[in-house]
């Protein structure tokens, strides 16, 4: 789960991490009171708005609502601009760079902090970014932040307001199940307050559960893809024309993999995973269909799915929904035959490989046989 | 000999009341694995597939002598499950389930390995050593016995890949599929590891995708380290950066996991890639 910088703020602020005032508007003319002089700000799930213009200055209310109508409706790297945040503008002395996320090869959060904030931390010198280790068994020692401050190089002052960010950044990083916490900048300002500039929170979709209270916020998906999200279905549009569907992630990938050594673009990624449900894979066909993908390639190696419960599935959905796509399949493992028996009945067209299903896919979409 | 599963594996199930539990004891008994207890919390006296089912693991271990578990538990009891199985003294822990929390692995993960624990996945297909034993969900019949090590972070591709190689009179000494998710409890390098030092290991099969640098690590180590022949294969060649592809794991951000790398970094270490997963096997046949 993605947040928009006003909702990743809010939740900031629960864990006491100091943000700016702020005020949301979706319409200029929602815009009454926001504090002056401020910054109109695009909530966008994607980064680089500042660049993109989607971050503007105003000293005025009649100038905010010019500008926030502005940005409002703007395209940012494919996003459409729904909603401003207006934000006091903070005297900026100095920016820091403050993130915590995991290390995959030490299973361990990582800290990692920088004097160089403002900018993308990929372009810091890697000599530049102080980075720490916290075994999550244990959490975070006091000597973690003390070496952090040390290479920060901070006023005592700041340096004790840093530190309590950090604290608390990792409170919010645990107990919210964060896969990234991110504030850059850091501002340090003129009147020697320490702020989160910017606020960028992703939360596991896998623990979704544990935190029911952010259900429904707009999330980074198709309405498509949305509309698979709640039914639990994996499902992501991509922009190629034909429909791929399979068991299992990485078989998934494979088969798109192989269209394009073929010559041919997956549209859409639909992993059935561990399903044995008839009913579930008619539900996933069904969205499928309603990407209108040009061929259909259903790629199955049954194990706990069986072939056979997809095919009757893929028929099902199909005949119910009248659709003429031409399918073809590669079927193997268990109720392989019965399987290949339910799909020559609706007239699909067998491979007995991926390469080759790959390369009949392609041939079919181009008006072959 | 194989890697992390032999005949003397005594196996109890958790979770072994559920349909997943029940229908994989079935199929791991055929495989010649020895179950030999299955725990359920609150199903203690009852017998699934002749298995006696007990409320805690320890039970398992003083009366039936288990060493390994496998855990066919819904993601929010898995790290509940595991520390029950670490410390009712089990070495080898293995997780099916996936969609777990990863904050959960980043607590249970480093405490198992802190005990001497090993654990395989989550989000995996557990490990098969052909003719020892089997502890996990792929399809018996695609094994063949042999001297080849499968490391594997999917599920089907690997069915997939195995049924290729068996077909091809690639047999496996043992297949582990470390799983898809960021953080597992044996990673593609200690997998490695292991298989250099079999002595029935003669060559491996490495199966990567897209996120992290895993693959990189391993063939970082391959170059170092690893004197048998390796062939691999990266899925998400044509994955868009961003987008999580099925597995927590498999998403490309900031530029970095993507196959490219991966392959290149295979290359340099001298390991040829497959283009397709069947070609696996005509890799093999080149080594």
């Amino acid at each position: 789960m993605k947040f928009l910088e006003h909702k990743a703020k809010e939740i900031f602020a629960r864990y006491e991490i100091p943000v700016p005032r702020g005020v949301l508007a979706s319409r200029p003319e929602d815009v009454v009171d926001p504090p002056l002089p401020c910054m109109v700000k695009a909530q966008v799930l994607v980064g680089g708005r500042g660049k993109a213009g989607g971050i503007r200055p105003a000293e005025t209310l009649e100038e905010t609502r010019e500008v926030a109508a502005q940005i409002l409706g703007m395209d940012i790297h494919g996003y459409r601009v729904k909603q401003v945040y207006l934000e006091e503008r903070l005297h900026i002395r100095k920016e820091l760079y403050l993130g915590l996320t995991i290390d995959r090869s030490a299973r361990e959060p990582l800290l990692m902090a920088t004097a160089m904030g403002g900018i993308d931390v990929e372009e810091v010198p890697r000599e530049d970014l102080l980075m720490e280790h916290i075994p999550a068994m244990v959490g975070l020692q006091p000597y973690v932040v003390r070496s952090l401050l040390r290479g920060l190089a901070l006023d005592r002052d700041i340096g004790e307001q840093v530190a309590a960010v950090v604290r608390r950044a990792y409170d919010l990083f645990r107990k919210e199940d964060a896969e990234l916490v991110e504030i850059n900048p850091l501002v340090v300002t003129d009147e020697g307050h320490v702020v989160a500039g910017d606020a960028k929170l992703v939360v596991d979709d896998n623990a979704e559960y544990r935190h029911p209270e952010y259900a429904g916020l707009d999330q980074d998906r198709t309405p498509l893809e949305q509309e698979a999200h709640d039914k639990g279905i994996v499902f992501i549009q991509l922009d190629g024309d034909i429909g791929v569907i399979a068991n299992g992630a990485g078989l998934t990938m494979a088969t798109l993999d192989a269209l394009n050594l073929k010559g041919g673009r997956g549209g859409v990624f639909l992993d059935l995973g561990g399903t044995d449900d008839p009913e579930k894979v008619k539900q996933a066909f069904e969205l499928l269909i309603k990407a209108h993908p040009s061929v259909i390639l259903v790629n199955i190696f049954g194990g706990i799915t069986k072939a056979d419960t997809v095919a009757t599935g893929v028929k099902q959905a199909l005949e119910e929904m009248h659709a003429t796509i031409p399918v073809v399949a590669r079927i193997k493992g268990v109720n392989e035959a019965a399987a290949k028996e339910i799909l020559r009945s609706i007239g699909s067209q067998a491979a007995e490989t991926i390469e080759d299903a790959a390369e009949l896919a392609v041939k079919l979409k181009s008006g072959g046989p | 000999m194989a890697v992390l599963l032999t005949k003397k594996a005594r196996v109890v199930v958790q979770g072994i009341t559920g349909h997943q539990g029940q229908f994989h004891t079935r199929a791991m008994r055929d495989f010649g694995t020895k179950v030999v207890a299955g725990v359920t919390p609150g199903k203690a006296g009852s017998k699934i597939e002749g298995v006696p089912v007990f409320d805690r693991v320890r039970d398992a271990v003083l009366k039936r002598k288990a060493n390994a578990s496998i855990l066919f538990v819904p993601a929010p009891y898995v790290k509940d499950a595991a520390v029950e199985a670490i410390e009712a003294g089990v070495k080898l822990v293995v997780i099916i389930t996936e969609r777990i929390p990863f904050h959960d692995c980043l607590d249970f993960i480093p405490y198992a390995r802190s005990k001497g624990v090993t654990v395989i996945g989550p989000n995996c297909p557990g490990i098969a050593s052909p003719g020892q034993g089997k502890m996990g969900i792929i399809p018996n019949l695609i094994f063949k016995e042999g001297d080849t090590g499968v490391i594997s972070r999917s599920g089907t591709l690997t069915y997939e890949i195995v049924y290729a190689m068996s077909q091809a009179g690639f047999g496996q000494s043992t297949c582990v599929g470390i799983g898809g998710d960021p953080i597992n409890g044996t990673n593609m390098v200690e997998a490695l590891t292991l298989f250099q030092k079999d002595r029935k290991t003669r060559r491996i099969v490495l199966v990567g995708e897209i996120g992290g640098t895993a693959e990189e690590e391993a063939a970082d180590f391959i170059k170092k380290r690893v004197t048998k022949p390796v062939v691999a294969y990266v899925a998400g060649r044509t994955a868009p950066p961003g987008k999580r592809m099925g597995h927590a794991g498999a998403i490309i951000q900031g530029g970095r996991g993507t196959a490219e790398s991966k392959t290149k970094a295979f290359a340099d270490a001298g390991v040829p890639v497959a283009q397709y997963p069947g070609e696996v096997a005509t890799l093999l046949a080149a080594t």
